[in-house]
């Protein structure tokens, strides 16, 4: 379906010491622009779209078939899903808040977690082929939540004085330096945290698409004359980046969460 | 289709790190569904089952747990009657020797006494017979004595008293050889 809107980033005919003297289709930006599948009143609605709309699908339904009806004696789609609940609530959230504070965070921080990682897996996915991360709206938006959560509850936990005290990081016993640390602090808190955030996930997700396409790519643009043998090792750079790609998505996933987790424990945390 | 594959003109290009505004309105509405169903629906279902379950392991603990102590408590009480009763059978065993002991002990003492209150009936009625015996034999013998020697020496010696009193002499005399002959 989506295969015809896809601007996929080379042209079939490009081959090398093909006489038609083009050369290699290089991915680049363009390999992350898509025509729109439709349009509806000015609203453009891509591949990308869709996939973070399947995503969504994706998630929601395999947590429903295995939590729907959870059973005390848990079927096998139930415990694997009880294992990834377990994974992210023990594991993430009781690890950085410990229980008490945390409970009222894991339903947050399960959802990012695999909402993130579905959307990372379609890097891999044949006819997806498109991590939903390296589109910076989307990591934007989720860092742009849990900004929106941390600050507000420095302020609610510290009061106004004690939470800009709590951001800042001010330290009465540091003397004169403790202006210079609170700039600091101040800057790469408030302003830098949200963007590292989203840039972290999002600038991997976008290096691992552009390594797997440039592999890819490069598979079909030496499948010809005396290169075939180099074609060969292009090819086998794609397989071993698709299973590097796949980690790479779970420990992505897993650190966007894991500083979700410690930015709220900043937050909760008494300043000394 | 070949054309609709061809990378799109360079002047699309844009900074892939600012967002377009419609993938934001999608990336959010997507996460949105997403938390929305954990947050109402599956996490609460699941805690409840994982709930049940703790309780279930932790009743089946418990359960046990009464199991064992009940049982280590009737152990213990068996062991304590046990102990009582075999307490119990060697006290009586020992009154019982005592009692046999005690029994035995009077019976003998009882035998003795009896053994010798025979004897000494025995010894005083072979006592008194022989005091008769003498008794008797002394007056046939001073009889005798006396009308053999009044045949002998005539009716003087008729006198009672002196007769009596010699005949006792005499008859002491003779006591004395048999003593001193004994």
């Amino acid at each position: 379906m989506s295969a015809d809107q896809t601007q996929l980033a080379f042209d079939w005919s490009c081959r090398i010491m093909s006489d038609n003297g083009c050369g290699f289709p290089a991915p680049g930006l363009h390999s992350f622009l898509f025509q729109p599948i439709f349009t509806v009143a000015g609203f453009e609605f891509n591949k990308v779209m869709l996939l973070a709309l399947i995503a969504t699908g994706v998630v929601v339904t395999f947590f429903t078939l295995a939590f729907g009806k959870a059973k005390v004696v848990p079927g096998k789609l139930q415990l694997a899903a009880e294992a990834g609940y377990d994974f992210v609530r023990r594991g993430i959230v009781y690890e950085t808040l410990g229980k008490k504070e945390g409970e009222k965070f894991v339903p947050l921080m399960v959802s990012l977690f695999f909402f993130i990682w579905i959307m990372n897996i379609w890097s891999v996915i044949p006819l997806a082929q498109f991590p939903v991360g390296s589109i910076i709206a989307y990591p934007a938006v989720l860092a742009a939540i849990v900004y929106l959560i941390w600050v507000p509850l420095t302020f609610k936990r510290h009061g106004f004085v004690g939470g800009w005290k709590n951001i800042t990081g001010y330290d009465a016993s540091l003397g004169p330096v403790k202006w210079l640390v609170s700039a600091i602090e101040f800057f790469s808190n408030l302003l830098v945290r949200p963007f590292t955030h989203a840039v972290r996930l999002f600038a991997n997700m976008f290096a691992g698409h552009l390594m797997l396409v440039m592999f890819t790519v490069a598979s079909w643009y030496l499948l010809n004359s005396w290169m075939i043998p180099a074609a060969g090792v292009s090819f086998a750079m794609t397989m071993a980046m698709i299973v590097f790609e796949l980690f790479v998505q779970a420990v992505q996933a897993y650190v966007f969460v894991l500083l979700a987790c410690s930015y709220l424990q900043g937050a909760l945390a008494e300043h000394h | 289709m070949i054309d609709s594959m061809i990378q799109l003109a360079a002047g699309e290009e844009q900074n892939p790190l600012i967002p377009p505004g419609p993938e934001l309105l999608v990336g959010t509405i997507a996460f949105a569904i997403v938390f929305f169903f954990f947050w109402k629906k599956l996490l609460p279902n699941i805690n409840k089952v994982l709930e049940q379950r703790r309780e279930a392991i932790e009743g089946g603990i418990e359960k046990a747990e009464a199991a064992q102590t009940e049982a280590q408590s009737v152990l213990e009480q068996y062991k304590a009657q046990l102990a009582e009763a075999r307490h119990e059978a060697a006290r009586l065993r020992q009154e019982a020797q005592e009692q046999g002991a005690t029994l035995i002990a009077e019976m003998r003492a009882e035998g003795q006494r009896q053994r010798e209150e025979i004897i000494a009936a025995g010894h005083a009625q072979i006592a008194a017979d022989r005091k008769a015996a003498s008794q008797s034999l002394r007056q046939d013998v001073g009889q005798l004595a006396t009308t053999l020697a009044g045949k002998l020496v005539g009716e003087s010696l008729e006198d009672h008293a002196r007769q009596s009193r010699t005949i006792d002499r005499f008859l002491d005399e003779l006591e004395e050889k048999a003593e001193a002959a004994r």
